[in-house]
């Protein structure tokens, strides 16, 4: 029972969901079932933050800190920009001008930028390691990835302009545009099919009950 | 016999294909009737969607008759056990990030379903998983496969609820909380199954940095190009979804994998097929009800 239910639900709004998704929104009893349907979850999910805040806390708090464990400094600055961020914004409010918002536009910000500048220097550390002519294959991507990187950038058709012959019937650009649009273009679209196969297939289990495992406990 | 069987099975679903848009849709007022009840425009999706279901269920019905199916294996969770090991002779935890979505995505679903096989193993292994996650109905639902896992291993006392835990929604806060738990704590073994975005690199790296071995798995095909030059093992695409049918070696899971190559030849059918008919029309012309494939399976 305590299995069962779960997947019964599961089916039954799963069904819901197809059904609406196939009736015309003139057919408003039947279309409007998905809507009120994913306006629950969307409830749920905001009211699931509470969970995970709570948990955050009591990990950082009584795990870490008051156990003085490893790191629990950081736990500590955690903690008290929670409050202070959670303090200010029910306080004041979010608007701009507020505090709140000075701790968004001048401490969060600036640090999800960091975090994402790293990617430049991960691409090239990556790159670095990925781009050797060990094999057949691996010679092919390094030279793929040379055309496409130069391609891409004023300096390649302005060195391309110099080899005599080749530069008047096309540009190393061209070639650029060539293989990130065609090539690379159906290798996405083969990867997306077989995805999207996938998806539906694992919706079905899901949808039937065959996949449980995302209940916990026996299969 | 049997691929002459698994043949005519698949030419008849072609056919079917081929000539039910021009039979049922020919007639103007039948077509009127049934869009009352049904969006006609996405008449495509409901024939891909029947494909599917009854590739499935042909080997779903061979699995009920107790016939053996095999499938590649994959190299990826094949690895999974030795990962495993590995950590657990360093005698360093495992890492486990099933994505940056929520529930309601098929890939963190797929995640999660996976998770509870990789923790089963650690379990048996006496090992520490580390679980720490992007959103909190996630964190509820991986609490209790990981919990149920330990169960099943016979060792719910190893079990530690802390050890899955809820870090941030925010993309890039979540990542750096990742990375440092990564610098920090040492994993010895990664595992990266679900959605990413552009965090993908970062977690990679960083974990390659730390020494670790890496096996990731995702759907998002702008990713995987990442998640294949900085990891171990990469589960591309569809082999994230089969995984979790593949590690539980059950029949009838193992089935609706068979089913899906199934449903993926026939599709590949169809682009060739329709390939050809646009390429002949376009140079010769072709009657209304040839084109009236194509048409079938236009986005609308």
């Amino acid at each position: 029972m305590k299995r069962n239910i779960p997947i019964f639900i599961t089916f039954i709004t799963g069904l819901a969901l197809i059904l609406a998704h196939f009736v015309p929104r003139e057919r408003q009893s039947i279309s409007q079932i998905g809507e009120i349907v994913q306006d629950w979850a969307m409830i749920i999910f905001a009211f699931a933050i509470i969970l995970g805040a709570l948990n955050l806390l009591r990990v950082n708090i009584i795990e870490k800190v008051l156990r003085l464990a490893k790191g629990y400094g950081y736990s500590i600055v955690l903690v008290v920009a929670f409050f202070v961020t959670t303090g200010l914004g029910i306080g004041q409010g979010i608007e701009e001008g507020t505090k709140f918002f000075l701790i968004y536009k001048f401490i969060f910000t600036p640090l999800s930028a960091t975090m994402f500048s790293l990617l430049a220097f991960f691409i090239a550390s990556a790159s670095f390691r990925a781009f050797r002519a060990k094999t057949g294959e691996a010679t092919l991507l390094l030279v793929a990835a040379f055309i496409v990187m130069l391609g891409r950038v004023p300096i390649g058709d302005f060195l391309w302009t110099h080899i005599p012959f080749v530069s008047k019937y096309f540009m190393l650009s061209d070639i650029s545009a060539w293989i990130m649009g065609f090539p690379n273009v159906a290798g996405q679209r083969a990867i997306l099919i077989g995805a999207g196969l996938g998806a539906v297939a694992i919706s079905l289990k899901i949808l039937l009950g065959v996949e449980r495992s995302y209940l916990g406990g026996e299969d | 016999m049997r691929n002459s069987k698994i043949l005519m099975f698949f030419s008849a679903i072609i056919f079917f294909i081929a000539f039910s848009p021009s039979i049922a849709f020919a007639d103007e007022g039948l077509r009127e009737k049934i869009s009352y009840y049904f969006n006609v425009d996405k008449a495509n999706i409901l024939v891909g969607i029947i494909i599917v279901f009854f590739c499935v269920a042909y080997y779903l019905y061979h699995a009920q008759k107790g016939k053996a199916l095999y499938i590649r294996p994959i190299a990826g969770l094949s690895a999974l056990e030795d990962a495993v090991g590995r950590a657990t002779e360093m005698g360093k935890p495992i890492l486990y990030i099933p994505g940056i979505m929520d529930m309601d995505d098929i890939q963190t679903l797929a995640g999660i379903s996976i998770l509870g096989h990789v923790a089963h193993k650690v379990a048996e292994y006496q090992s520490r998983i580390l679980v720490p996650v992007s959103k909190s109905v996630v964190m509820t639902t991986a609490q209790e496969v990981v919990k149920e896992a330990y169960l099943k291993a016979g060792r719910p006392e190893a079990f530690n609820i802390d050890d899955v835990w809820y870090l941030t929604d925010d993309q890039f806060g979540y990542v750096a909380g990742v990375d440092g738990i990564m610098m920090r704590d040492k994993p010895a073994a990664n595992f990266y199954m679900g959605t990413f975005y552009a965090e993908s690199l970062i977690l990679a790296e960083t974990g390659y940095a730390t020494g670790a071995i890496q096996i990731a798995g995702t759907a998002m095909a702008s990713q995987l190009p990442f998640f294949v030059a900085a990891c171990d093992y990469t589960l591309i695409g569809e082999e994230l979804y089969a995984a979790s049918a593949y590690l539980s070696q059950d029949a009838h899971q193992i089935s609706s994998i068979k089913g899906q190559d199934m449903a993926k030849a026939v599709v590949l059918g169809c682009i060739i097929l329709g390939c050809i008919l646009v390429t002949l029309n376009s140079l010769v012309g072709l009657p209304d009800f040839l084109m009236s494939f194509v048409k079938f399976f236009e986005v609308k």
